[in-house]
């Protein structure tokens, strides 16, 4: 238990903290790598929930891939390499209120819904938690509750695939 | 572990993507924001996941990063043509509907 709490407190600092420099670095491919931590982060919090496929295809896509394609994006359109100043509109301080505002909200609506209910990790139910996240499940129930769903998602990327190059292809 | 250590983590990830959309004028960092947003529905989505022992919060999770990564490609195009039309990436200058 106190060995999960410790990795989690660690990973969750290094993700805030990745996540402040996503919205507040004035260099726009530093953003790009702090996202990079905040995915890792993201990732290795689903390992400790036992998620073991869900982290790895973390890694793959959004790692992977997604990242990749924000730095061709970032070259793409010649985004300033230095420092600048002209990254951030001038909203920045009704943005901060906006957001303080939504944090309040939702962690008093969370503590307030959700108290001090654990996840069990230890015993026989802890056994049962490492069925949930296993990649032969989660295709059981990919193929048989939610084929329908997994199809339409299919034809969705095909047709964001085919949209994205009508979109960016020169005439 | 505690489930609400995970909601608050994803609640304050979730508010700082809010804060990048809102603040931010570079249409790739307005998407990297939104990208933190998806991030922390998933860290829900896992929660909740492990708290009920159901997979359906895993299905839905890649769900969420498939659809994410078709967002990222169509948003990383609109991005490119707006630089291409105004000579700029700024979202700012997306004002020809402006009343």
């Amino acid at each position: 238990m106190v060995v999960q709490n410790v990795f989690f407190w660690v990973l969750a600092v290094a993700m805030v903290l990745g996540a402040i420099g996503v919205v507040r670095s004035r260099n726009v491919v530093h953003a790009a790598l702090y996202l990079v931590v905040v995915m890792a982060g993201a990732a290795a919090q689903y390992i400790l929930l036992a998620a073991e496929f869900v982290a790895w295809v973390q890694v793959l896509i959004y790692i992977g891939a997604v990242i990749i394609l924000f730095l061709f994006g970032i070259m793409l359109t010649r985004a300033p390499m230095g420092g600048d100043t002209e990254l951030d509109n001038d909203q920045r301080w009704p943005a901060a209120v906006v957001s303080i505002f939504l944090a309040g909200v939702l962690g008093t609506l969370l503590i307030d819904a959700f108290g001090k209910k654990e996840i069990v990790i230890s015993g026989a139910k802890g056994t049962k938690l490492l069925e949930v996240g296993k990649a032969g499940n989660l295709a059981d129930s990919i193929f048989t509750a939610y084929v329908v769903p997994f199809e339409v998602v299919s034809i969705l990327l095909l047709a964001a695939l085919v949209g994205a190059v009508v979109i960016a292809r020169r005439d | 572990m505690i489930l609400n250590q995970f909601l608050i983590l994803a609640a304050v990830l979730f508010c700082i993507g809010v804060y990048g959309v809102l603040a931010r004028r570079n249409g790739v960092l307005v998407l990297m924001s939104v990208e933190l947003m998806l991030n922390a529905v998933n860290i829900n989505l896992i929660a909740f996941s492990a708290y009920l022992r159901e997979s359906a919060g895993n299905v839905f999770a890649l769900f969420v990063i498939t659809i994410a990564a078709a967002e990222v490609g169509v948003g990383l195009a609109i991005v490119l043509l707006i630089y291409r039309n105004l000579h700029s990436p700024d979202l700012d200058r997306v004002e020809q509907l402006k009343g």
